[in-house]
């Protein structure tokens, strides 16, 4: 490989990887819902893959951040979506100026740098995806890259963790037994009322009466959960409605755009979410 | 607004226009009120008053609808033959049609004689269409109500209609429409109102102090009860006020600024209980007169005390086994039950006023219990207050207590009617033009597994186009395609490359296509077959049709579709019935097999409400492509109540459409020689195959279902 070659490829890896390669500064606010920390630090210093599961906006992907800010370990973070290939994640050769060069994908990157790779809703991949991260994921802790003729050694420093829903997944997308035994599994669970609140303040500046409110709103969608929703408001959708309220949108409206709409399409859903909205407000 | 035109009968020898005389009229309604007249009960004097209309529009619309009722009830199109002459001249048409669709409806829900009270309750009906617009239906509100409800916790209500707003702690009862204030979103308030307060009364004790026993002391028990109603609806709008700040600024626009007097106050305490509103009754029966509210709905206490009695004992048990079944589980069914001492106990967080959760330990260390006993905890706290210790006493040998409902499906079918745990589904009445509400009551059944050998034989019978059945649908399959030239892809097009480099030395442009891409096309496609179970499939066309299930499982099975089978059949409205074959769920095994030969002809092919039901079976199945397919051997068609013939033809067609409106495609393939008269009508042009020879129905629905998604 020449020397413009090598430069034109340490580019390429800037462009595929920079965005999501980083190491995290400053230390993002996270409030434990119980004992996850020292699971994931048990975890990581004994090279065991993580599993995070719960519903949507309870903060996995936060506390992904939050621990890659405790271990000093830049987070690479992949979201899985339905057409995402093997190749997306380990890499490919692209052509430059009459070569071919290899490019490493998030996965491959994460290994060499000795990242923490997160496959955000993993389930949402494709099968054969899944297959890839299995060397990885036990004792082995090796990437073969096929198409390049390479087998990567994992450094102890690197961690796979991985999320899903269990929520909402479709009997099509179903975690395999063989992948889903790999990992250490941490529940996530939205956070109680006591915590709710004090994230919700935290984040928002809120007024405590407010606040309350919209917890007591949280806890009647999902009361509706099962009942026409699939999941009820997140912590994630209070703290929007929070902002929205704390920017001086009027209660109603807020609860409208930020959990009603957020939640569901269906007009009568809709309508019940806003009477529950405006029964509080 | 003018009269909608009827067509004329043509057997009249009036011109168009001209009123219609006496003696034609008797003619017409002799033949539509044939049954219930007789030598004493003559059409004449209905034809007399109708000639006196002198309106030939109105005669004609007269005419058509009692023809029109007279299919129903030839007693209320008597009635309302009698009755119309002077309601038309109140009525415009659109209120007029309102008027007998509503008393139709009443009659097909409560029968004759609340059918033709409501006919005769013109000017009721008058009153309150004048306030029509702004009335709010039942139908139009539960379903918001119902989530409402829901969503404010406490146990589980079912919301339905009746002739008044009350609850007996499990349903709540709304009246069928309100129209009491001026606008729609104001009565829809109303009904807010009243479906919140009947749920804060469940929700916050209005009947665990026994009120209908301590009131029955008083010299007038409804005088009391009055008293009572109004004293709790008045503590009930304080906690409201304090939980739900935004509805309590609502409720209190409705109560016009009628303040509750001095001597009320201690219910608006916020500790204050039923049993103070109880007290406050001994103190106030003499000096106070409750004024009504007019979202308060009506107290039952001798209702509420038998649903809430039974109940009691029925979650102490349910809990208890429950309790024993989760200490099983963590024991792992080693250790003996009786263990020394309170293993449970129970700590009702602060937010359990707000459908917050208990927690339930086990000696001493939290254990999370599932939901269903978590609404069980709620539903006894709610009774009770607490959670009693003696309840938290496993037992009942911690299997879940089998929660057969006192009416069985199968009751129906052995002289006990009901229609508990079935599913109730409009159907359409072309002649009214409007649904019929919740008019066909159907049931989800089981098929009783047939013998197996049946699949054996068609395997063997059929064993050479099976096979070659199974190589035609895998070619289909979805396989993985690389697709060369692209510009996104997995990997290089190395040819691509190669080519492009040839190029460029040349001097040519350099192709950006040098990749190869793997696509896979996926069928997304979910298919759900009804098969017709009616009596005329007996013997060889009941033979074809599994055998053709059989092929077409084989061959579903190496495509991978997603695919459900259920047979349908039934006898008149109230014992429509849907059997099980296959779920989508579901696995094509052994039991599948067994079910599938154990397909035997029934009764008669109500096919409106089958349809609509596996609809929304269907509907429940996430795929981009979804099939109806109906196997049949003839017209829609019911024992008696009209279904046979044009009716049931256009019900069928009507859910159709509503199957085609929720992004369904149906498709009929039937071996009825006739089909083609009506089947057009039904499915569209294109929708249905008619095969003429039985015999090779097994070899042709794999080979329609191959062209149909391909």
């Amino acid at each position: 490989m020449t020397k413009s070659t090598a430069s034109r490829v340490s580019t390429l890896h800037e462009r595929a990887l920079q965005p999501e390669a980083r190491l995290i500064e400053q230390e993002p606010y996270y409030e434990p819902l119980g004992p996850e920390i020292a699971l994931f630090d048990a975890a990581y210093a004994s090279l065991i893959p993580v599993l995070l599961k719960g519903p949507t906006g309870c903060g996995k992907t936060r506390f992904m951040e939050y621990m890659a800010w405790r271990l000093k370990r830049p987070l690479i973070t992949v979201s899985c979506h339905d057409d995402l290939t093997a190749s997306d994640l380990v890499g490919r050769y692209l052509i430059t100026n009459n070569e071919t060069v290899w490019v490493d994908g998030p996965l491959a990157h994460a290994v060499r740098c000795g990242g923490i790779c997160y496959l955000d809703e993993i389930v949402e991949a494709r099968k054969d995806t899944t297959v890839v991260i299995h060397p990885l994921a036990d004792d082995r802790r090796i990437l073969p890259m096929e198409k390049h003729g390479e087998l990567l050694h994992a450094p102890k420093e690197f961690l796979l963790a991985m999320s899903y829903n269990p929520g909402y997944q479709s009997v099509l997308k179903e975690l395999k037994q063989s992948t889903r035994q790999r990992f250490i599994a941490i529940e996530f669970n939205y956070p109680h009322a006591a915590l709710e609140k004090k994230i919700i303040v935290t984040e928002t500046a809120l007024n405590t009466d407010a606040t309350d409110k919209l917890i007591r709103l949280a806890e009647m969608t999902r009361n509706l959960k099962g009942n026409g929703l699939d999941e009820g408001a997140s912590t994630r959708l209070l703290v929007h409605a929070g902002k929205l309220i704390a920017k001086g949108i009027a209660p109603r409206t807020a609860c409208n755009g930020a959990i009603a709409e957020a939640l569901t399409d269906d007009p009568e859903m809709l309508r019940a979410i806003n009477e529950l909205a405006a029964s509080l407000f | 607004m003018s009269w909608p035109p009827r067509s004329s009968d043509p057997r009249l020898t009036v011109a168009q226009g001209e009123p219609i005389g006496a003696s034609q009229l008797e003619e017409r309604l002799d033949e539509a009120l044939d049954p219930v007249l007789s030598s004493r009960r003559t059409a004449q004097p209905l034809a007399l008053k109708l000639a006196a209309l002198l309106d030939r529009e109105l005669q004609d619309f007269t005419l058509h609808w009692v023809a029109v009722i007279a299919r129903t009830s030839g007693e209320m199109a008597y009635q309302f033959a009698a009755l119309a002459p002077e309601a038309l001249r109140k009525l415009d048409p659109a209120t007029a049609e309102a008027w007998i669709i509503h008393a139709m409806d009443t009659f097909d829900r409560e029968g004759l004689y609340r059918g033709s009270s409501e006919l005769k309750n013109l000017d009721a009906f008058i009153a309150a269409s004048n306030s029509h617009t702004q009335a709010v239906a039942f139908e139009d509100a539960c379903n918001v109500l119902g989530l409402f409800i829901c969503g404010l916790a406490g146990r589980r209500l079912k919301l339905e209609a009746g002739a008044e707003a009350y609850t007996d702690t499990e349903t709540i009862h709304l009246p069928a429409r309100i129209a009491v204030r001026e606008s729609p979103a104001q009565n829809f308030l109303v009904y807010k109102a009243m479906a919140t307060h009947l749920w804060a009364q469940t929700r916050y004790g209005t009947f665990n102090c026994n009120p209908a026993e301590a009131l029955a002391s008083y010299p007038d028990p409804h005088k009391a009860l009055a008293l009572y109603h109004y004293l709790e609806t008045t503590r009930i709008d304080a906690i409201i006020a304090r939980n739900l700040p935004g509805l309590a600024r609502e409720i209190a626009a409705l109560r016009d600024a009628a303040q509750p007097p001095p001597a009320c106050r201690r219910v608006l305490d916020p500790d204050a209980t039923a049993t103070d509103s109880l007290a406050l009754v001994g103190t106030l029966y003499d000096k106070f007169a409750p004024p009504r509210l007019n979202y308060m709905g009506a107290l039952h206490p001798e209702l509420v005390q038998a649903v809430r009695s039974s109940r009691i004992a029925r979650e102490k048990r349910e809990l208890q086994s429950e309790l024993a079944r989760m200490l099983a589980e963590k024991s792992g069914a080693s250790q003996p039950q009786s263990a020394a001492g309170q293993r449970f106990s129970v700590n009702q967080n602060d937010q359990a006023d707000f459908g917050g959760d208990f927690e339930l330990r086990l000696d001493g260390e939290a254990v999370s219990p599932p939901e269903h006993v978590n609404d069980l905890l709620q539903s006894i706290a709610q009774d009770l207050g607490e959670i009693p210790d003696d309840y938290l006493v496993p037992a009942g040998g911690g299997y879940r207590e089998n929660r057969a409902p006192d009416n069985k499906a199968d009751d129906v079918w052995q002289g006990t009617y009901h229609e508990e745990g079935a599913v109730l589904y409009n159907e359409w009445d072309y002649k009214r033009r409007h649904y019929r509400k919740n008019w066909c009551v159907l049931r989800e059944l089981d098929v009783h597994p047939g013998n197996p050998d049946f699949i054996d034989a068609t395997l063997l019978k059929y064993a050479p186009q099976v096979t070659l059945l199974r190589r035609t649908f895998e070619l289909l399959r979805g396989e993985d395609k690389l697709l060369k030239k692209q510009v996104n892809g997995d990997d290089i097009d190395l040819d691509a490359v190669i080519s492009a480099y040839a190029d460029m030395r040349s001097g040519m442009e350099l192709s950006e296509r040098l990749l190869v891409k793997r696509h896979k096309a996926e069928r997304d496609i979910a298919v759900m077959f009804m098969v017709d179970m009616s009596g005329s499939t007996k013997g060889w066309i009941n033979d074809a049709e599994r055998e053709a299930l059989v092929m077409l499982c084989e061959a579903l099975d190496v495509l991978g579709d997603r695919y459900a089978i259920y047979g349908f059949s039934g006898i008149t409205r109230k014992r429509c019935e849907i059997y099980r074959v296959k779920r989508f769920d579901e696995r094509y095994d052994d039991g599948v097999r067994r079910r599938i030969a154990g397909i035997l002809p029934q009764d008669y092919t109500r096919m409106g409400v089958a349809i609509r039901h596996l609809t929304a079976l269907l509907n429940a199945v996430d795929a981009r492509t979804r099939l109806l397919i109906t196997l049949s051997d003839g017209k829609p068609d019911d024992y008696s109540d009209n279904y046979r013939g044009e009716y049931g033809i256009e019900d069928t067609r009507q859910a159709l459409n509503e199957a085609h409106r929720s992004s369904v495609h149906p498709f009929c393939i039937t071996i009825d020689r006739e089909a083609r008269e009506y089947l057009p009508r039904m499915y569209g042009e294109v929708n249905y195959t008619v095969i003429d020879d039985v015999a090779r129905l097994p070899l042709k629905v794999a080979d329609i279902y191959r062209r149909l998604t391909t």
